[in-house]
């Protein structure tokens, strides 16, 4: 018997294809749209939380200016020197390194290869505090670090933009009037939790950079990394205390820098995207009511249409419930094809999407389940009450009915 | 109506009446009747008389107002709704004026459809069907759709419909109304050899002379009453 209602409801549904597609629009939508959104912002998120993990040891930012995260300016503030960098090594007992930053953004040629990436100045510590490995050459020598030679380490994207597969170490590459030869390749790192390709970048002596590019001594960021077991919040409040002090702030007065804990910015960035996971779904929610709403309707005008066609099932003997499953199951597997067709096309988009925004893709067959679940619901729920009404015609008038 | 066994069919006092206050329509009053098994009944009268009325009560689609409607000694005024679908499912057969066939569906599914309700399986539905249509003389036409099939093939589609699952009552309101006399003189003799051959009880509605010719008894109705119930005329052919 279910057998014979389901080749039924098929029947019925692929008599008018066109108005069936129509009718499931909405739930298609309305999973296609959780589905995309689940599967990009669960990699997203499996993308923060990995970073996360992958931050290591604790990692803090020091800034001048206020407010911002990472990318903020540093406004009017003064800059950070040299001498901050050794106070804050020496005196905050729980810095296991502090290493100096100094950035510009430019065009880097190679041959005929032009490439518009960020040039930092820096040293060995920096290398060791963020954890970057080299795949190829070497690190800088203390003597290129002392004299600022024009020496270079470049990032897994520079590379592959400038040489392809070439070998870049010995290369000289050109920018801003600098001629810098490669001595090193990191090993690729991917797209940060900020969505930004970690990769994209270009290392030199902070010397060289000084005196090369920027023609001034000053450090724009301290990246800092806090010994394994101390706490990163003490060694915040110590650094901040610290700089207080240097910067001569008085009590009451703001400060003039900020300190940032990767950390925390990765967790703040896991609850937005977690928010916006909530959020999508909640209008994608909405749109499986209308698609409910949508599939009731057309149910309602196929039971008008089809009260003769009832009359006849009831005077043969069809029984309330019998005429009641078919049409309920007719709903059903209207939103289940429906449910079926935005499962594809909300993964399709959801693939497409995770590339697009270098995360990880992740489709998760819970979630898959749980759209089938849904629209079979969607279809239980709005195609009851036309099933009802159908059950409950009076056979003599649906009979008659023209 | 010789006493003994209780009849299959035994109206007693049976009113119908719709609406209510000044636009009350009583459009049935105060019928008795009694069928036997296996009796060709043929219902006749003008236009407005009842005979639907009282087609619809016998065949459980519709309950009387007033009175009682016994079927092989049950009252039907006590079934529900569902015991009464499945006292026409098991029970009677139908056979329209207008045929009332699935529209879309092929003659075999057509006369399937009360076999589907009764949970035969698929491959016993078939042969049954076939069966039913090959009695009928449509086995070349199973593969029709209604609007393939003229207006006697329809109703003999129809007719196998009614007869596929074995029932014990025919209802026809009207079965030649819609067809030529050739064409009617063809069902009537379909019904009377189901009558004659397979003991199926027969009650039908006709405005005809000549089909209800093929009764055996004839049941006269005049103003929501039965006006005389007597032997019909000795068959023509
Ligand atoms: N649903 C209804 N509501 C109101 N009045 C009805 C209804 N059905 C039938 N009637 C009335 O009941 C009376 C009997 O109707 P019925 O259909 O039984 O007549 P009939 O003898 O079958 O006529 P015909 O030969 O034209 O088919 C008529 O007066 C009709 O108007
Ligand atoms: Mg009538």
């Amino acid at each position: 018997m279910l057998v014979e209602v389901l080749r039924l409801a098929a029947q019925v549904i692929l008599r008018n294809p066109m108005r069936s597609f129509l009718t499931v629009l909405g739930i298609v939508i309305g999973v296609a749209a959780v589905i995309a959104m689940l599967t990009v912002g669960k990699g997203s998120t499996q993308q923060v939380k990995s970073d996360v993990a992958k931050l290591g040891n604790n990692l803090l930012i020091l800034r001048p200016g206020q407010g911002g995260g990472p990318g903020a300016t540093a406004g009017s503030a003064p800059s950070l020197s040299a001498r901050d960098v050794a106070a804050i090594t020496e005196q905050v007992p729980s810095v296991e390194i502090a290493a100096p930053l100094s950035s510009s953004s430019m065009t880097v040629v190679y041959g005929n290869q032009n490439h518009h990436t960020t040039i930092t100045g820096t040293d060995n510590r920096y290398l060791q505090a963020a954890d970057w490995q080299i795949a190829e050459g070497r690190d800088f020598y203390d003597g290129e670090l002392r004299a600022g030679s024009a020496v270079c380490i470049i990032g897994a994207t520079v590379r592959s933009q400038l040489f392809g597969a070439a070998d870049p170490i010995g290369a000289t590459i050109r920018f801003k009037q600098v001629a810098c030869k490669v001595i090193g390749l990191l090993a690729a790192k991917g797209a940060s939790s900020f969505g930004s390709d970690q990769d994209e970048l270009v290392l030199m002596p902070l010397k060289a950079f000084q005196r090369r590019i920027a023609g001034n001594q000053n450090i724009s960021t301290i990246f800092i990394s806090i010994r394994d077991g101390a706490s990163t919040d003490t060694a915040k409040a110590d650094i901040e205390r610290l700089m207080r002090e240097r910067r001569h702030i008085g009590p009451g007065e703001d400060d003039d820098f900020s300190v940032f804990d990767l950390k925390q910015i990765a967790s703040m960035l896991t609850g937005i995207s977690t928010v916006l996971t909530g959020l999508l779904s909640a209008v994608a929610a909405v749109s499986l009511l209308v698609g409910g709403i949508g599939i009731m309707n057309i149910m309602l005008v196929s039971v008008t249409e089809r009260t003769r066609e009832i009359g006849i099932r009831l005077a043969i003997g069809a029984t309330e419930g019998q005429v009641l499953v078919q049409f309920l199951v007719e709903a059903v597997v209207l939103s289940l094809a429906g449910g079926l067709i935005g499962i594809v096309v909300g993964l399709a988009l959801g693939l497409t999407g995770a590339r697009v925004l270098h995360v990880p893709i992740s489709p998760d067959p819970l979630v898959v389940l749980m759209a089938f679940g849904f629209s079979a619901a969607v279809g239980v729920v709005f195609g009851y009450f036309p099933a009802r009404r159908a059950a409950r015609l009076d056979p003599i008038e649906a009979l008659r009915h023209q | 109506m010789t006493g003994g066994a209780e009849p299959l069919i035994a109206l007693a006092g049976v009113g119908k009446s719709y609406g209510s206050g000044e636009a009350e329509v009583q459009a049935l009053a105060d019928i008795s009747l009694a069928i036997r098994a296996g009796e060709f009944v043929a219902i006749m009268g003008p236009s407005g008389s009842g005979k639907s009325t009282a087609m619809n009560i016998l065949g459980c689609l519709d309950v009387p107002s007033r009175g009682s409607y016994r079927y092989a000694g049950v009252e039907v005024g006590d079934l529900d709704r569902d015991q009464r679908a499945l006292l026409r499912r098991n029970c009677l057969g139908f056979v329209f004026q207008g045929y009332n066939l699935l529209p879309r569906t092929t003659a075999l599914e057509n006369v399937e459809l009360p076999l589907v309700y009764r949970g035969v399986p698929r491959a016993e539905r078939r042969r049954l069907a076939f069966e039913a249509l090959a009695r009928v003389g449509l086995e070349g036409r199973v593969d029709h759709d209604p609007s393939e099939l003229s207006g006697g093939q329809q109703q003999r589609v129809a007719i196998a419909r009614a007869i596929v699952g074995q029932p014990d009552v025919i209802l026809a309101d009207e079965p030649t109304g819609n067809l030529d006399s050739a064409r009617s003189h063809e069902i009537m003799q379909l019904m009377s050899t189901l009558n004659r051959d397979a003991g199926i009880t027969v009650l039908m509605v006709t405005h005809e002379p000549d089909m209800a010719a093929y009764a055996g008894r004839l049941v006269h109705f005049l103003d929501g009453r039965i006006a005389a119930d007597g032997s019909g005329a000795p068959h023509a052919g």
